[in-house]
C-alpha cells in the first residue's frame, strides 16, 4: 500500500474579510495535520486568519469541454450589469 | 548573589534553552522526512531564535556590562551557558527530535504561562509574546508524538526508545534552584511548586494516546543550569561561534 | 530558486498542416495568451515536457536548500541566522508549490522524488558547487537568486495555469532573497581584509557557474523551439544571460570587487557588456554527475528520504487507524 500522504487543497481567508481563496496544495496524513501544515506552509508571511483544507479527491470540478454551455449563456445577459443602464447624471448618485 | 545577578542567571537560562534548541532544530533544514515537516521545523527554529534574542537581550540589559544578545551568544564559553541538558542532546532520528521538542514545549508552555504574570514588566511582555508561539509548538509536537507512537510497529518502537533515552534529562527542569529564591520573593518569578505535577499530567495524557510508557527509573541528570554541560555543547558552540571567534571585531 | 532548461527532448515545432484539429485549437489558445488548465486537453508531449521542467525546477529548489543550509548553524549573528533559515525555508516552500503544480499533470510527488533519486531527473547544476565561506551565502543570494529571478519572472506568463500561478507566488516571496544576499556582500566588501578576501573568492568561484544557469548558448541548443511555441519557455538563453551580465557588472563595481572575467567590458555599440562564455565542457560534466558536490547533494536527499520513511509511514498508519476508529464509533452509535 502506498504510504504517500493524500493531497489537500488549501483555502485561506485574509485579514480583510474577503472570502477564502485557494492558495495551493500540500500533503498531510489527515485533516488535522493538513490544517497545521497549511499554517506552516501558507501563512508564513502573515497571510491569513482562517484556513480550510479539503482533500483534493473530494473536489468536484466543472469539465472544460462544458465551458460553452456553462458560461457563455451569461454573456448575453448584459442587463445584469449596472453599466447597461443609461441614467442621466442629473439623477444623482445611484 | 544579588537579585540582579540572580535575574541575569535566570534570563540566561531561558535564553540559552531557546538558543540551543533553535540551533539543534535548524540542523534539520533540508533533511526532514517530508517537505511539510521541513518547513514546520524551520518555523519552530525561527520562533526559538526570536525568543533567544529577546531573553538574551534582556539578560544583557540587566547585566549592564555593555553586552547584547549576540555577544552572549557568540562570546561565552560552555561553562557560562545555563540551558537544560535536554536541549543540547543531539538530534538523533526525527522521532527523538520531536520527543525532545515535546518534552521541552510542555515545560516551556507552563513556564511562560507563569512568567506572563510576572511583576517584571519586560519579562511578562516577552512571555506574553512567546506563549502563543509555544502553544502551537506544543500542539504540533504533541500530535506528532501521538501519531508516531500510535503509528506502525517501527515508529512506536522508535518513539519509546526516544522517550527512554530523554527521560533522564527531564528531571532537571524542576530542580528547585535556591539562587532564584530572591526573585520569587520579589514576585519577579512566580512560585514553581506545581510545575512538575502539571507537566507530568500533560505529558502523561499525550503518552497515553501515543501508547508510550513513561520509564520507571527516576534517575535524573543535572548540571546545565549551573554550567556543567554534556560533551555535546562544546561541539555545538564550536560550530555556532566559529566566525565571531575567528574574526574578532568583524561586522557581519 | 530556479528553472534551468536541462535536457528537454524538444524535437522542434510541428507545422500547422501536420497538426491535428485538436492540436491546432490548442496552439491557437496558447497563441491567444489563454492559460491551459489541468483538465483541458493537451498534447502528450506538452504534458511530458511540463512534468519534466516543473519537476526539475522543484528538485532544484529542494536540492538548493543544501548549499545554503550548510551555513545556517554557523551564521555569524542571530539576525543573519534567522534570515538565512527563513530564506532556505522559502526554497522548501517553492519546491512544494512546484511539486503541487506538477501533480496536477497526473504524476505524484513520490514518483518525481524517486526519479530524482535514481538520477532519471536532474536539478540545476549550480547546486553542485560548494559553499566554502560565509561570503558564499552572500554570493548565492546575489548571483544565483539574481539569475533565478531573471529566469522566473517571465515564467509567471507561462501557458500552463498551475505553473504560472506557482511562479507568481514564488516571485513574490523570492524578492527578498537577492537583496539579503547583496546586503551580505556589501558588509563583506566593506569589512576587514579577511572579509574582502572571502567576498572576492566567492565571486571568483560563483561567477561562471552563475552564467551557466541560463543554459547553453542558443546556437548550440536545439531544445528551445517547441517549448517556446508552447510558452513553457519564454526567453532565449543568451538573451537572459546578457541581461544578467548587464545588471550584475555595475554591482561588482559598486562592491569594488573584480570580475574573474578579464574580458568583461561595456560595448557602446550593442549597449551591453561583452563577456566570456563559461566553460561549457565543465557545465556538461557537472550535469552528467561530475561536479564538486553531485554525490553529496543527491546522497543527502536520498538519505533524508530513506531515513524519513518510517515517519511518513507511521503518521499515515495513525491517520488510518484514527479514521477506522471514527467509523467504528459512528456504527456503534447507530446501533444504539
Amino acid at each position: 500500500m502506498s504510504s504517500e500522504w493524500p493531497l489537500w487543497e488549501i483555502f485561506i481567508r485574509g485579514q480583510h474579510g474577503m472570502s477564502h481563496r485557494h492558495v495551493g496544495s500540500l500533503h498531510a496524513p489527515d485533516a488535522k495535520m493538513a490544517i497545521k501544515n497549511a499554517r506552516d506552509v501558507y501563512t508564513r508571511r502573515n497571510e491569513g486568519v482562517s484556513i480550510w483544507a479539503v482533500e483534493a479527491l473530494h473536489i468536484a470540478a466543472s469539465v472544460p469541454s462544458d465551458k460553452g454551455p456553462l458560461f457563455e449563456p451569461s454573456r448575453s445577459k448584459v442587463y445584469r450589469h449596472p453599466t447597461f443602464f443609461d441614467i442621466p447624471d442629473d439623477a444623482g448618485s445611484m | 548573589m544579588t537579585q540582579r545577578e540572580a535575574l541575569f542567571e535566570f534570563l540566561q537560562h531561558l535564553g540559552d534553552n531557546t538558543l540551543i534548541l533553535s540551533h539543534r532544530v535548524s540542523e534539520w533544514c533540508g533533511h526532514a522526512p517530508v517537505i511539510e515537516e521541513d518547513i514546520a521545523l524551520a518555523n519552530t527554529a525561527l520562533d526559538l531564535i526570536g525568543q533567544a534574542q529577546m531573553w538574551l537581550g534582556l539578560a544583557a540589559e540587566i547585566e549592564g556590562a555593555g553586552r547584547d544578545a549576540d555577544a552572549l551568544t557568540y562570546h561565552r564559553d560552555s561553562w557560562d551557558f545555563r540551558n537544560l541538558l535536554l536541549v543540547e542532546r543531539p538530534n538523533g532520528d526525527f522521532g527523538k527530535t520531536l520527543m525532545r521538542q515535546f518534552l521541552f514545549d510542555a515545560w516551556q508552555a507552563l513556564m511562560l504561562e507563569k512568567l506572563a504574570r510576572s511583576e517584571h514588566k519586560q519579562i511578562a511582555a516577552i512571555a506574553g509574546k512567546a506563549i502563543k508561539e509555544v502553544a502551537y509548538h506544543l500542539e504540533r509536537s504533541g500530535d506528532t508524538v501521538i501519531g508516531l507512537g500510535d503509528g506502525t510497529e517501527e515508529s512506536h518502537a522508535r518513539m519509546q526508545a526516544a522517550l527512554d533515552d530523554l527521560w533522564p534529562y527531564c528531571g532537571e527542569m524542576f530542580n528547585l534552584d535556591e539562587r532564584y529564591n530572591a526573585l520569587i520573593l520579589a514576585n519577579i518569578l512566580p512560585r514553581m511548586d506545581d510545575l512538575r505535577a502539571r507537566w507530568l499530567s500533560k505529558v502523561t495524557d499525550i503518552f497515553d494516546d501515543a501508547t508510550l510508557v513513561i520509564p520507571t527509573d527516576n534517575f535524573a541528570h543535572s548540571g546545565g543550569k549551573s554550567g556543567r554541560h554534556t560533551e555535546h555543547l562544546g561541539h555545538l558552540l564550536c560550530e555556532m561561534q566559529v566566525l565571531q571567534r575567528s574574526y574578532p571585531g568583524a561586522k557581519w | 530558486m530556479y528553472a534551468q532548461v536541462l535536457d528537454q527532448n524538444d524535437s522542434g515545432v510541428k507545422s500547422r498542416e501536420d497538426m491535428s484539429e485538436q492540436e491546432q485549437i490548442f496552439q491557437a489558445r496558447i497563441d491567444a495568451g489563454e492559460k491551459i488548465e489541468p483538465k483541458d486537453w493537451m498534447p502528450d508531449a506538452y504534458r511530458a515536457m511540463l512534468i519534466r521542467q516543473i519537476g526539475q525546477h522543484a528538485h532544484s529548489e529542494i536540492v538548493g536548500q543544501l548549499p545554503e543550509g550548510n551555513w545556517i548553524t554557523r551564521a555569524p549573528t542571530l539576525e543573519r541566522k534567522a534570515i538565512l533559515l527563513a530564506k532556505v525555508q522559502d526554497e522548501a516552500g517553492h519546491g512544494l508549490y512546484l511539486y503541487a503544480a506538477a501533480e496536477t499533470l497526473g504524476v505524484s510527488r513520490d514518483q518525481l522524488t524517486e526519479m530524482l533519486h535514481q538520477g532519471r531527473m536532474k536539478y540545476s547544476s549550480i547546486f553542485n558547487y560548494p559553499t566554502l565561506t560565509w561570503a558564499d551565502i552572500g554570493a548565492v543570494g546575489w548571483l544565483v537568486d539574481g539569475a533565478a529571478i531573471m529566469n522566473q519572472v517571465p515564467l509567471q506568463r507561462t501557458s500552463y495555469g498551475p505553473y504560472a500561478r506557482a511562479m507568481v507566488r514564488i516571485c513574490k516571496e523570492e524578492s527578498f532573497h537577492q537583496r539579503q544576499g547583496f546586503a551580505i556582500m556589501m558588509k563583506m566588501a566593506n569589512g576587514n581584509d579577511a572579509q574582502r578576501r572571502m567576498a572576492q573568492d566567492a565571486l571568483d568561484r560563483m561567477w561562471f557557474p552563475s552564467l551557466m544557469m541560463f543554459g547553453p548558448p542558443d546556437k548550440d541548443s536545439t531544445h528551445s523551439t517547441r517549448s517556446m511555441a508552447w510558452r513553457i519557455k519564454i526567453n532565449g538563453n543568451d538573451e537572459l544571460r546578457q541581461k544578467f551580465v548587464d545588471q550584475t557588472a555595475p554591482q561588482i563595481e559598486f562592491l569594488s570587487l573584480t570580475c574573474p572575467d578579464n574580458n568583461l567590458k561595456w560595448n557602446e555599440e550593442k549597449q551591453g557588456y561583452d563577456y566570456t562564455d563559461p566553460d561549457w565542457k565543465e557545465f556538461f560534466a557537472v550535469l552528467k554527475g561530475n561536479g564538486p558536490c553531485n554525490k553529496e547533494r543527491l546522497g543527502a536527499r536520498v538519505k533524508a528520504w530513506e531515513d524519513g520513511a518510517w515517519v511518513r509511514d507511521g503518521l499515515m498508519a495513525h491517520a488510518r487507524k484514527n479514521a477506522a476508529r471514527t467509523v467504528a464509533k459512528g456504527e456503534n452509535e447507530n446501533v444504539q
